[in-house]
């Protein structure tokens, strides 16, 4: 336990689904455009896992109109209106850097079936 | 000079989310009440200060020149004494209790701590040098601080040169902290950006004496 932990235990977030690297996720953002506020998905597939504590961060990628897009999320920042898994996926790897070097099918990632969390 | 301070403990460094869910870097410092030993005033003392102590200490552990100072002034003894120059003490009261809401979030203060201690370190840690090429023949000298003098005039090395030597472990004050939170209940203090010192160091807060001026420029 960490001296500052009665501080973090405040930014922390304890609605944060349990997911790893290979599952695909929808991330619901909050954007501030002026004065409104709207929700914003970006969906794709989580990379990266990273951190510990408030400081844990995740990456997803996304292929969007032919160009990859990868967004790195605080896991518990605020600005996550919510995070749902779509899909778990079954990767030998905790980061999925690979798959900047692949295009469609050899992109793919194979499917959990068996979801032991 | 500043009318509040007060002492604290560095507890280390986290971060927080602000109200527009930005990531924040704080230093969360641990303020126990302070409690007031004795008031300096200029009448007396010649410069005006509190003087006050926090936290506990076994009565067995102190000289007995430090009980009588304790007792003379009624209160409990503590950690240590430690001398806060602000001016108007004498609105202080001996006895009296200085706690975490002194200040107020988006105040600023200054931080005074001890350094951490870097040992003997070389030009390049200490002084910022920028040491000398890593290749074009460079060999064996890459972090060396290059040429201290002249010649023949004046045959020597002048005094202060800035040379390697012990770095840190000395008194070090950082200006204009932001306070993101002040939290009497828990009895912490959190200051936006680093503050000097080891975690569990002391930490004296004051008010900030060299506030900047607002952008655009203040009048004259």
């Amino acid at each position: 336990m960490n001296p500052t932990d009665i501080i973090d235990a405040d930014s922390l977030r304890d609605d944060v689904p349990e997911f790893r690297p290979g599952d695909t996720v929808k991330v619901h953002v909050r954007v501030v455009e002026g004065n409104r506020e709207r929700v914003q998905v970006f969906q794709g597939v989580v990379i990266r896992r990273q951190g510990t504590g408030v400081r844990e961060t995740f990456t997803v990628r996304k292929v969007s109109f032919g160009v990859g897009v990868e967004r790195t999320f605080p896991v518990h920042s605020p600005i996550i209106a919510k995070t749902e898994v779509v899909s778990y996926g079954d990767v030998r790897r905790a980061k999925l850097y690979y798959l900047r070097d692949r295009h469609g099918k050899a992109a793919k990632i194979k499917e959990r079936r068996t979801v032991t969390t | 000079m500043a009318t509040r301070a007060i002492v604290g403990e560095k507890v280390g460094m986290t971060q927080i989310w602000d109200d527009q869910h930005r990531a924040v870097p704080v230093t969360v410092l641990r303020v126990s009440p302070a409690r007031v030993v004795q008031v300096k005033t200029p009448e007396r003392e010649g410069y005006s200060a509190l003087q006050v102590t926090w936290g506990h200490r076994r009565a067995s552990t102190l000289t007995k020149p430090e009980l009588g100072h304790y007792e003379r002034a009624g209160v409990e003894p503590g950690r240590r004494l430690v001398e806060l120059r602000i001016d108007g003490a004498d609105a202080y009261e001996v006895g009296q209790q200085l706690t975490a809401d002194l200040w107020e979030a988006g105040e600023l203060v200054d931080a005074i701590a001890v350094s951490k201690g870097k040992g003997f370190a070389g030009g390049m840690k200490r002084h910022n040098f920028k040491g000398q090429g890593a290749s074009h023949g460079n060999h064996k000298k890459h972090r060396a601080p290059g040429s201290v003098g002249a010649c023949a005039t004046p045959a020597r090395v002048f005094k202060g040169t800035r040379m390697a030597g012990r770095m840190g472990g000395e008194q070090v004050t950082t200006l204009n902290l932001e306070v993101v939170q002040a939290d009497p209940e828990r009895e912490l203090v959190l200051v936006k950006g680093a503050v000097p010192g080891p975690r569990g160091g002391m930490v004296v807060l004051r008010d900030a004496v060299r506030t900047p001026t607002p952008k655009g420029g203040g009048a004259r």
